[in-house]
């Protein structure tokens, strides 16, 4: 921990407010979600907490009909939006989270493996590789995600819908790791530590996971801050779009969708808070990975 | 050269064959046809004389060799949810489609272009340094806010422009037009716009960097040692230079607007093939989905096809010149 | 109308950087006559190219002319080289492969300068672009040619033709034929030579290359760390070495003469210091076997108009 503390990385931390800011941005963003469930003055989808009466109240001004004030105001059905941008923000940080967990886990493996293996394998994943790259990644996501819900039975699809939605976007994303891993993995290969490894005997799954591993992981780093923009991004359109996170259960891209019935008559803060929110999670995200990735190129050191 | 091309159309043909292939299965095996053509109370004589009709016995190669077949001739299916042929339906609502795209396409270009060359040739100003600024903001931005953002400006609260439809169109017969009416023109301006906002920020990026780059060359600074205008410099030199790369890149580019079509389409409710689209997946329509797929698959294939034999053509001009002569 | 053409009085380029001011040309003062050609050689990061630059104007920021006065033909023009650039004053570059833009062809850019700085019509200049090429030894006909068809040694015969199709008095040549293959060397600097000659214009030949000074130059002007060290006549400084920096450079230069062969190639102790670490007092005195103790309190003008160095006060 001293030594993170002393590194030159962390200096560069410390001199760089945009660095900080952004990522205390985003720290503050992920406790919020976590700690939704305290924070919350209700809970949203509660439906017996529902008063419909509390609809359409204007922030800070307290409701005709029943007198409550709501920080940021209420949506049509009465929910109090500052604590549904709260969960919101969870569900829309949970996909984006997991998506590039998804993706980062497997484009490591293949491109570990494409790496390391090399031959037909590598031929292959590469192959696969350039094909979905030919296509825009949101396309490829709902591709994905409407075959799933096809397959699905209609009862499952709406539970399902953020396990799909990770799924899609997850597998939109792999492309990027697997090529950076393969070409690192390739490098590693001919070093002498994995002749090493080899001699005593280790297998290629030892080898490649235990050994070469720690050793490319250093610009996944990188990626996965960008990608978990992009897949916040994602998941906020694809749900705006009405094929992600339904409204029982919405990310912040469904709170817009609402929000958008109802600019022309005049509620403009069921839009505005929750845009202001995403905008403000992808942008210091994007903040982040970018300074992320000038500070560790080796090349500008 | 000959050998690199010809392997560069086998790729697309296997990329074009696997486009094919996995329309088909999702066609073939996602959801069931049977059930979603007849409903499911049907009986099971009616059930069979349809998977009769349809082959769905047969196997599966010949299924996909007919279901290819028929793709060729434009025969898609019929439309689970509006049970409508689905290739009518593409071709009512394609030219809305293409038009957004080139309105876009054309925005982003002019606006990229002069906005890079700009901030390229005044790296220091407050325009230069804001306009940059905004464009870091822009890539955080993700499409369909721009929309929702610039309907509630333009639309609710200042009541310029129309905020959902095409407006008034005209019919050409094969074609429906926005061009010729002014409410048409007036409807495209918003959703052209934010279709084109991400590709406008690419190529200003783009224009911007490939320019500096040039300016830092030798044959600038040889320019400039004979004395020739700054303005000389910059456009009679400078421009050509930085243009050529940016518009290979930029013509890649132009994929990527017909997927991002499907967003600025849903925003504004613009009845192009875009929205028809993002109603199959909810709707799960099944025929329309893998039609769609496979029309925009092609086209991607192509147009990456296209762009890289436009760039095997542009750089060996040069490299060929090199290499024939070599006495002094 | 005298014969001095150009004037450098106490010439000073600096750069601010991070690491603080550094002094890329200090104190330089030299002339240029009508008609002659002086050579600048040095070391790489002697400040040759930096005082090429500033006679054009093309110093970029960070870097800027921070004192000293440049006169050409009898007028001021420090303030405003742009007012030379080009039609007086031109200047040709080391790499003939990037001078050129690739995506033009020869003749529009000959045609281009021509009637940027010279008040005819677009046929006479085309005519005159024809002239040019045919002047350096090019076929006028492959006017409409782009430059990747040209071999390195006619690139440069083409930027040569650029630099005087604007009939200038002066010409900077900054390592022309350094990137050219040695045999074409030596074509290229006969032609110069026989243009600027034939029309009395003045050349200013930067390089690092002793051999090409000493073919081609009338005076020569020998710099170190940002300073001249000696000038006076090729001949004169070439086999009668003043200043030791000077006589260091000749000794390690190899020569074929019988009795040198065999015998090790002689090195100056020490490397030239960077520009933020300049000794005091004369540049070269940590390096110099004949340095005395004034060698590092004070920095030596040139004296005897001939070198900056306090030998040269008991010699005169």
């Amino acid at each position: 921990m001293r030594r993170f503390l002393n590194s030159d990385f962390f200096y560069a931390f410390t001199r760089s407010p945009l660095a900080i800011v952004s990522l205390l941005v985003v720290v503050l963003m992920v406790l919020s979600a976590i700690l939704a469930n305290f924070i919350a003055p209700t809970n949203p989808f509660d439906a017996a907490s529902l008063n419909l009466m509390n609809g359409f109240t204007a922030p800070m001004e307290p409701n005709m009909f029943t007198g409550e004030t709501f920080l940021l105001g209420t949506d049509d059905q009465g929910r109090d939006l500052f604590s549904a941008i709260l969960f919101g923000l969870r569900v829309s940080l949970f996909v984006g989270v997991m998506a590039v967990g998804l993706a980062m886990v497997l484009g490591v493996l293949l491109g570990l493996i494409a790496g390391y293996l090399g031959g037909w394998l590598d031929t292959l994943i590469m192959r696969l590789a350039d094909i979905q790259m030919t296509f825009p990644s949101i396309l490829i996501a709902m591709l994905i995600f409407g075959v799933a819900r096809g397959l699905l039975p209609p009862e499952l699809r709406e539970e399902m819908a953020i396990t799909v939605l990770i799924l899609s976007i997850g597998l939109s994303e792999w492309v990027t790791f697997a090529r950076t891993v393969r070409g690192s993995t390739m490098v590693e290969k001919e070093k002498e530590y994995v002749s090493a490894a080899r001699l005593i005997g280790l297998n290629p799954w030892q080898i490649m996971l235990r050994h070469i591993l720690p050793n490319v992981l250093g610009p996944v780093l990188v990626i996965a801050t960008i990608t978990l923009a992009l897949a916040i991004i994602a998941e906020a359109t694809l749900s705006f779009l009405g094929v992600g996170a339904p409204r029982t259960e919405p990310s912040l891209g469904t709170l817009i969708r609402v929000g958008q019935d109802f600019l022309f008559s005049g509620e403009w803060w069921i839009l505005l808070f929750p845009a202001l929110t995403l905008l403000a999670l992808a942008l210091s995200v994007n903040l982040f990975g970018d300074w992320l990735r000038d500070t560790l190129n080796p090349r500008l050191r | 050269m000959l050998l690199i091309i010809l392997r560069r159309l086998g790729q697309s043909f296997l990329v074009l064959f696997l486009v094919a292939f996995v329309s088909f299965m999702i066609f073939r095996y996602v959801g069931n046809p049977v059930d979603n053509l007849l409903g499911q109370e049907a009986t099971n004589d009616r059930r069979d004389a349809l998977i009769e009709a349809l082959g769905l016995n047969d196997p599966l190669h010949v299924q996909y060799l007919s279901f290819v077949g028929r793709a060729l001739q434009f025969d898609f299916g019929i439309s689970y949810r509006t049970a409508q042929p689905v290739a009518d339906m593409i071709i009512q609502r394609l030219p809305a489609t293409l038009e957004l795209a080139l309105v876009s396409a054309i925005f982003a270009m002019f606006v990229g272009v002069v906005a890079g060359v700009y901030t390229a040739i005044n790296r220091r100003g407050f325009i230069a340094n804001s306009i940059l600024s905004s464009s870091l903001i822009g890539v955080s931005l993700p499409t369909f806010l721009i929309g929702v953002l610039l309907i509630w400006v333009f639309s609710v609260e200042l009541k310029w422009l129309p905020s959902f439809g095409r407006g008034d169109v005209v019919d050409l017969g094969f074609w429906t037009t926005g061009f010729l009416t002014v409410s048409g023109l007036k409807s495209l301006i918003l959703p052209g716009i934010t279709l084109g906002l991400y590709q406008m920020t690419l190529i200003m990026r783009l224009t911007r960097a490939e320019m500096l780059e040039v300016l830092r060359q030798d044959y600038i600074k040889f320019a400039r040692a004979r004395g020739l205008q700054d303005r000389t410099v910059y456009f009679g030199h400078a421009l050509k230079n930085t243009l050529v790369p940016v518009i290979t890149i930029a013509g890649l580019q132009l994929g990527s607007i017909v997927a991002f079509a499907i967003i600025t389409e849903t925003v504004f409710q613009w009845p192009g093939v875009g929205l028809m689209f993002i109603n199959a997946v909810y709707f799960v329509d099944i025929p329309v989905m893998s039609a769609y797929l496979l029309l925009v698959g092609t086209l991607f294939v192509l147009i990456n096809l296209i762009v890289d034999l436009l760039y095997l053509v542009i750089d060996p001009r040069l490299r060929d010149g090199q290499l024939k002569r070599t006495g002094g | 109308m005298t014969d001095t053409l150009l004037e450098l009085k106490g010439l000073e380029v600096t750069f601010t950087t991070r690491r603080g001011t550094l002094k890329a040309v200090d104190d330089l003062s030299l002339t240029v006559k009508r008609g002659e050609i002086l050579g600048i050689v040095g070391e790489s990061g002697a400040g040759k190219s930096m005082t090429g630059a500033a006679i054009i104007g093309l110093i970029d920021p960070p870097g800027r002319v921070s004192n000293g006065e440049i006169w050409f033909e009898q007028q001021r023009v420090d303030k405003n080289p742009e007012s030379m650039r080009g039609r007086q004053v031109s200047m040709v570059f080391q790499d003939p492969l990037t001078s050129l833009n690739p995506l033009r062809t020869v003749g529009d850019q000959l045609v281009e300068t021509i009637l940027a700085h010279m008040d005819v019509t677009k046929a006479e200049a085309l005519q005159r672009a024809r002239d040019g090429l045919t002047e350096v030894g090019i076929d006028p006909d492959r006017i409409n040619a782009y430059p990747h068809a040209f071999s390195g040694g006619m690139r440069q015969r083409v930027v040569i033709a650029l630099a005087l199709a604007t009939e200038p008095q002066l010409v900077i040549a900054d390592e022309p034929t350094t990137a050219l293959d040695v045999s074409v060397q030596a074509q290229v600097l006969d032609l110069l030579k026989k243009l600027c000659r034939e029309r009395g214009t003045s050349v200013i030949l930067i390089t690092h290359d002793m051999g090409v000074i000493a073919q081609t130059s009338d005076r020569i002007a020998v710099m170190y760390a940002g300073r001249l060290a000696e000038i006076g006549e090729t001949r004169e400084v070439l086999t009668n070495p003043q200043h030791p920096y000077t006589q260091g450079l000749m000794a390690s230069t190899p020569s074929v003469d019988a009795k040198s062969f065999g015998q090790e190639l002689f090195q100056i102790p020490g490397a030239m210091p960077k520009l933020d670490a300049l000794p005091s007092g004369c540049a070269f005195n940590p390096r110099c076997s004949q340095a005395h103790a004034r060698c590092q309190a004070d920095r030596p003008p040139i004296l005897a108009d001939r070198a900056a160095c306090w030998l040269m006060e008991n010699a005169s």
